[in-house]
């Protein structure tokens, strides 16, 4: 098992960059859910209103790169942890880099989908 | 009292069994399980397990004591089973069984090793000894006294998932110890070798080793330390 393909290439940096993306998610879900507490009548054009804001935008973009830095880190630790070969036997190195493989895929895709929703419309 | 005992013998057995033996306890005495151990021995001679000191200061008696990682010398079987109760042994998880309750421990002396567990100072020595303050010196309280037992190690998830790469609660509780110690010169390089995804950082720092020491050490914060020396090395 190669460390190559974690995301900061220590084990330090990942563990930093997994706290400093947890603080910006939860400064974000507060945020939303706030605003929802204090427009709890909120309609889709005030929602649309408050994504024109590019701060706004800027803000998801940064929280969703954060996800998605959060979640790669995750999925490989949880990645390394379970589907070694203790488990998996001689074919442990060929299904790990499968299923790194989708998460690669399916994070990418929500990143581009995020940012075309974002400055889509 | 009835007592369950695991059985396994690689070289004629095809898996391992379970063995009950019931023994009889004086009414009168909280026997301490390595003693329950050696009754049980009396009636079946093949039963293998290690026990040198009997005082819980040697490490070498460490099991699953119904279900809790523990030294059989210093556990009463009032702490370890309720009254009535079955007394069921087993070897420490997560090793390789050699015989019984005796495990193959390499790979946690691997681990052991890998933290430099001695003193490292390459200037000249002094004509007596190296001097260190009262205080410097209390710096290692908590540190010092582990048994290498292997109880924590063989507790935590992590060690089970990756004992070839994940140093484990007892190796890192040894690599702070020398990373505290204010006469080893060598932190920079101890530290450099810490920082990969997996030695220190595989701690999820769910504390299973700090609840089955029997010498009452906490590799947990041990691991914090070594942490905090690292990013503050980092950045
Ligand atoms: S705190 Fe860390 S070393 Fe201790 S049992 Fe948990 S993961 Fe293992
Ligand atoms: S830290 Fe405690 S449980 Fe772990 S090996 Fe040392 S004495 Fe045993
Ligand atoms: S026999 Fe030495 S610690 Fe138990």
């Amino acid at each position: 098992m190669s460390n190559v393909t974690n995301l900061g290439r220590s084990g330090l940096s990942d563990w930093v960059i997994q706290r400093f993306s947890a603080v910006i998610l939860a400064a974000y879900t507060f945020f939303i859910l706030g605003s929802f507490l204090i427009h709890p009548d909120m309609d889709y054009v005030q929602w649309k209103t408050i994504f024109e804001n590019n701060l706004m935008r800027i803000f998801s973009l940064v929280t969703l790169a954060a996800l998605c830095a959060h979640a790669w880190i995750g999925m490989w630790t949880v990645s390394t942890d379970y589907i070694t070969a203790l488990q998996f036997g001689k074919r442990a190195t060929a299904v790990r880099l499968l299923f790194q493989a989708g998460c690669i895929l399916l994070i990418s895709v929500y990143l581009i989908w995020g940012i075309q929703i974002l400055w889509g419309f | 009292m009835l007592v369950s005992i695991y059985r396994y013998n690689p070289e004629t057995d095809s898996k391992p069994a379970m063995q009950d033996i019931e023994v009889s306890i004086p009414a009168d005495k909280d026997l301490m399980v390595l003693d329950v151990l050696a009754l049980a021995k009396e009636q079946d001679a093949t039963i293998v397990y290690r026990r040198s000191c009997r005082e819980g200061v040697c490490g070498s008696d460490g099991m699953n004591i119904n279900g809790t990682n523990g030294l059989a010398c210093i556990t009463p079987i009032s702490a370890a089973v309720k009254p009535g109760g079955k007394l069921v042994l087993r070897p420490l998880p997560g090793l390789p069984v050699v015989r019984d309750l005796v495990v193959d421990m390499s790979i946690f002396y691997k681990q052991f090793e890998k933290v430099k567990p001695y003193l490292i100072n390459d200037e000249p020595p002094p004509a007596i000894e190296r001097l260190q303050s009262p205080e410097d010196r209390e710096k290692l309280d908590g540190l010092y006294e582990c048994i290498l037992c292997a109880c924590c190690n063989t507790n935590c998830p992590s060690f089970w998932w990756n004992p070839d790469k994940f140093i484990g609660p007892a190796g890192l509780l040894q690599a702070y110890r020398f990373l505290a110690d204010s006469r080893d010169t060598a932190t920079v390089e101890r530290l450099s070798g810490l920082a990969d995804p997996f030695s220190v950082f595989r701690c999820r720092g769910i504390m299973n080793c700090v609840a089955v020491c029997p010498k009452g050490l906490n590799p947990t914060r041990a691991i914090g330390h070594i942490r905090n020396m690292l990013i503050s090395q980092g950045t």
